[in-house]
């Protein structure tokens, strides 16, 4: 496959410029997706809500259902007078808004959009996004201290004492995939679940219980109702945010929003099969770098059409196809968890601060703690996964009865059930249990 | 028990305290020295027959008639009357108790004249006293926190007497 | 150096943490309008709340004094604005009282209906923004648009959506529209199931009982003592209501009603009405049960308007109409207290023989259950005081009068 910075290479330029020109397109993608993504739930969090209210929410702007509403709101907003409050930091009060909008923006670099697509590919991705998204806080606790507002003050330290407190039930989440996939990178995480629907991390009982309390801390990181406490309207005025206006609020709102669809996008990867969809489509249709049957006839017929305007390299377009088909299940994923987020913001109250420290460390924490024990457990019994373990039990009984004369049932059965476990058992091999962690940790070690 | 029963049964105690009642009246009413309405508020209270576990309201009423034509003609001198509406949950009764005071302490204006609290007997007079205070100037003597309370602190004189004069500005504020 | 590190008293100073004191409102979200409450907070723990009012203060007992009773009734509108029907009524049956009238059986149906309706709609702004305080918008929107339709009825009936100046001292400015009634019934039909909804998404909602269940306790004693009424009293158990044991000129009009009064009484309820369990977090006298008891009034007082709007159409005559403006006031005061949704709201009227009432005397609930606060939100989370205040459903017209 070829990449954004191979395609510039073939123009007549240094190679520091080209690499310059690729990083600040695919920045100026992601900052794109980013900020359209929170464009996008900015108005699907005003029509949802407004649903759930029974009422009809924006539905003049744009013509049609409002769709035009939040640039609107935006160029309000833009127009606004910069307020600083006298006491307020200065510098720092500045400052803050850009430093959690781009911690979140961050999270979008490690994150894969489809196989390959993604615009940086770590092998410690899961653990990137973690670190990354964790640094959001500085920018509120920074604008909350500067506002030189109580509120605001308020606001930061329970963002502070929350998000700190969330970012541990959060990660060992990540890790119990983690530990299920032996790697952290977010690309073969995905790829491991390739395959029909059962083949989702979700399906792992433990990693099934680890959802729900991932669910809960994803809530809880970005600040989402009934985990809104530093901004909580009814107690803090609008708390870290108090004393922000016009543009500088639209950062930290951006933020917010865009943190939605990275939680919720991380989500999916881990658990609900990333890019797969829950039929493999894409594998029938041969949309791969590999492709064949209908893939490689789009191939064939794509290079055809670039040879004839001078181009001879060879072009996937298969595989584009096929990454194309899969960042929209990644996309229809992450924007159903991110209306489920919406959905419980506007039916929940508000927790109070001791509530939600006990959710966190008598409940988050111990399960997801748990569900780590399990998964070793887990990975130990069955080292490539339960099929593989349950055909390996049966093998010598099936090999057996090959050996006897042949009954019919009998043999459509075992048939059956191998044919089920060939994508299983490659990706056990590909390194989907605790055994090849092992491997993986020494391969680190050896670099 | 009615209001004439509840005066029999004070004026054991009270007797010397008692000095007027009305029981004819729309609502009938008992008229106590100031000085006692601690004591005899207490007793109301505590009494188990009585048992007036509920104060529902404090009022004070300036008699005073600035209109010299129209002075003539009532039948009051000048003074401010308290009145204690009380009822008791227990047994369902109700009695209003009243106390006149003086309009200035030792009648000098500005002066403001003085009665004993009740908050200690109920908690509800603890702001309905400061009410009284804050518009008709009443002060009472034992209330922990006698400030104004629905007006500005600053503000001058009390608008429930009858001889009030609104000020024509409050902090730049043109007010008439 | 290392003794003074040890003293104990020594070291409590250095690692305490300093106090702050925290200015709530005048404008802010969840004080219900111009209330003000200072907070001295340790931390997210509040040691103190000092409320401070008047901020809406505009004297109405001085207003009462040069103004006729009738020429009062709109600032009675602009006490309570949510229950404005409730102070009309409290203020007509004062001024009955003084003038020694009483309206007819028509008259006093009517009035049931209208005063029960607005009970609704004060209790469904209650909860509401109760929810709110909580930082659940949904119910205020869902209890709004209900409130909405009895605003529709009271449009109708009097041309105004919430200062109505319609029952007057006398009788009622006008008697019903044509069509009211079964415009009221039909209301009153598809409200039913709200109820149910409004329970679902927050009676038994459990972050909604973990908020509200054992906070703000509010013993029977301390309630009496403040002078706590309405709801809020009877949330704490105690068996009293003004439509019961109020005096003759207002409990007659709720004579030949079958209906009881709303109290955890020894921890139970009165078992006519459906209702969803009550949760084992709760304890009698918290912010749940003083919400709870106001969603049951609701059930009861949609029962108390079907039982007005048929003694209504079987009453003879006509409804009353109000009293003369310059009517003259005989001398003598009376003092009449009501059960409007908030709690006892009193008047007191003295006549001087002239139009014009000597005194005027307005007993506001709200402003003895607001109290109560400073005792209620000592040692609470910052976030309880919202909680607490909503609880007690204030309103600040009626504080500040």
């Amino acid at each position: 496959m070829v990449s954004m910075t191979e395609l510039l290479t073939l123009l007549p330029l240094p190679s520091w410029i080209v690499l310059t020109i690729a990083g600040a397109i695919q920045a100026a993608l992601l900052l794109v997706v980013a900020l359209c993504s929170a464009v996008i739930f900015i108005w699907l969090e005003r029509k949802v809500s407004a649903r759930i209210q029974d009422r009809l929410g924006p539905t003049r702007v744009g013509g049609r259902f409002g769709w035009l509403q939040p640039p609107a709101d935006g160029i309000k907003l833009l127009l606004k007078e910069d307020l600083i409050p006298a006491a307020a930091d200065r510098a720092l009060y500045r400052l803050a808004p850009y430093i959690s909008f781009c911690a979140t923006f961050c999270v979008f670099l490690a994150l894969p959009f489809a196989a390959g697509w993604v615009a940086l590919q770590l092998n410690v991705a899961a653990f990137f996004v973690l670190a990354v998204a964790g640094l959001e806080v500085f920018g509120v606790i920074l604008g909350g201290y500067s506002s030189g507002s109580k509120w605001s003050l308020y606001g930061a330290m329970r963002e502070a004492a929350q998000v700190i407190s969330y970012e541990i039930p959060l990660a060992l989440c990540v890790v119990v995939v983690v530990l299920l996939a032996g790697t952290m990178d977010l690309v073969e995480i995905g790829r491991q679940q390739e395959g029909w629907l059962w083949n989702w991390n979700i399906f792992n009982p433990f990693a099934f219980v680890t959802f729900w309390v991932y669910c809960t801390c994803a809530l809880a990181n970005t600040n989402r109702a009934p985990f809104d406490l530093p901004e909580a309207e009814s107690e803090l005025v609008a708390g870290f945010l108090t004393e922000y206006s016009g543009f500088r609020w639209v950062y930290f709102f951006m933020g917010e929003y865009a943190a939605m669809f990275a939680v919720s996008g991380l989500g999916a990867i881990l658990f609900l099969g990333g890019w797969n969809g829950p039929v493999p489509v894409s594998q029938w249709l041969g949309l791969s770098v590999d492709p064949h049957g209908l893939g490689a006839w789009i191939d064939a017929a794509g290079n055809w059409a670039t040879a004839h305007i001078g181009i001879h390299e060879h072009v996937c377009f298969a595989a584009w196809l096929g990454n194309l088909l899969g960042m929209c299940n990644f996309v229809i994923k992450a924007v159903l968890g991110a209306t489920c987020m919406i959905w419980v913001r506007w039916t929940m109250p508000r927790l109070r601060i001791d509530q939600v420290m006990t959710t966190c460390l008598k409940y988050c924490v111990p399960i997801a703690s748990a569900m780590i024990a399990g998964v070793l457990v887990w990975s130990f019994v069955f080292p490539s996964g339960v099929v593989a373990y349950v055909t390996a039990q049966l093998r010598p009984a099936i090999e057996h009865r090959e050996a006897a004369p042949p009954k019919a049932p009998a043999k459509k059965t075992a048939t059956k059930s191998t044919a089920r476990t060939i994508p299983r058992g490659e990706l056990g091999e590909g390194g989907g249990a605790g055994r090849s962690l092992l491997v993986y940790g020494t391969e680190e070690v050896e670099r | 028990m009615n209001a004439e029963a509840i005066r029999d049964r004070l004026h054991q105690p009270f007797g010397p305290w008692l000095v007027g009642s009305d029981f004819a009246a729309i609502d009938p009413w008992i008229e106590v020295r100031s000085e006692g309405l601690s004591e005899i508020g207490r007793y109301l209270r505590e009494d188990p027959d009585l048992a007036f576990d509920m104060l529902h309201c404090i009022t004070a009423v300036d008699y005073f008639q600035p209109d010299e034509k129209k002075a003539a003609q009532v039948e009051w001198q000048p003074h401010v009357e308290l009145i204690y509406h009380l009822s008791s949950t227990v047994h369902h009764h109700r009695l209003v108790l009243k106390a006149r005071l003086p309009r200035w302490k030792d009648d000098k204006p500005g002066q403001m004249p003085e009665a004993p609290t009740v908050s200690n007997v109920w908690s509800t007079a603890e702001w309905h006293e400061r009410e009284v205070f804050d518009l008709m100037g009443v002060r009472f003597v034992g209330n922990r926190d006698m400030r104004r309370i629905l007006c500005p602190e600053d503000w001058v004189g009390h608008p429930l007497r009858k001889d009030y004069e609104m000020p024509t500005e409050y902090h730049g504020i043109q007010a008439r | 150096m290392l003794t003074e590190r040890m003293d104990p008293e020594t070291l409590e100073f250095d690692v305490r943490t300093d106090e702050m004191l925290i200015n709530m409102g005048p404008q802010h979200p969840s004080t219900h309008g111009v209330l003000r409450l200072v907070l001295r907070t340790d931390g997210e723990i509040v040691t103190e709340v000092t409320p401070h009012i008047g901020y809406l203060h505009r004297c109405a007992e001085k207003i009462g004094e040069n103004l006729t009773p009738r020429q009062f009734l709109p600032y009675t509108d602009r006490l309570d604005y949510l229950a404005a029907m409730n102070m009309n009524l409290g203020w007509s049956l004062a001024v009955e009282k003084l003038l020694g009238i009483r309206v007819s059986e028509k008259t006093r149906h009517l009035r049931v209906v209208i005063a029960e309706l607005n009970r609704i709609a004060n209790h469904l702004v209650a909860a509401g923004c109760y929810g709110l305080d909580l930082g659940s918008f949904t119910p205020f929107t869902w209890t709004f648009r209900e409130r909405e339709k009895i605003l529709n009825l009271f449009e109708e009936v009097c041309g105004a959506r919430l200062t109505y100046s319609y029952i007057t001292p006398g009788g009622v400015t006008a008697d019903l529209p044509p069509g009211w009634l079964d415009r009221c019934e039909a209301f009153l039909k598809q409200f039913e199931p709200v109820i149910g909804d409004l329970h679902a998404i927050l009676t038994n909602n459990k972050i909604f009982i973990e908020r509200t269940a054992g906070v703000g306790v509010l013993t029977p004693a301390m309630a009496l003592d403040y002078g706590v009424t309405g709801p809020n009293l009877r949330g704490s158990g105690v068996d009293w209501d003004l439509r019961r044991d109020g005096e003759p000129i207002y409990t007659e009009m709720y004579e030949g009603y079958t209906w009881r009064i709303i109290a955890p009484v020894n921890g139970r309820y009165p078992d006519d009405h459906p209702y969803p369990a009550i949760p084992k977090e709760a304890v009698v006298g918290d912010s749940w049960h003083r919400y709870f008891v106001r969603m049951l009034e609701v059930v009861q007082s949609m029962d108390l308007i079907r039982q007005g709007m048929e003694k209504y159409l079987r009453a003879a005559g006509e409804v009353d109409k109000p009293i003369d403006v310059k009517k003259k006031l005989p001398k003598g005061e009376a003092y009449l207290e009501t059960e409007a949704p908030k709690g006892q709201m009193g008047f007191m009227i003295i006549g001087d023989g002239s139009p014009i009432p000597w005194r005027v005397r307005l007993r506001s609930s709200s402003f003895c259950n607001l109290s109560v606060m400073g005792q209620l939100c000592r040692g609470v989370l910052v976030a309880d005081v919202p909680s607490i205040g909503g609880s007690l459903d204030l309103v600040l017209g009626e504080i500040d009068r």
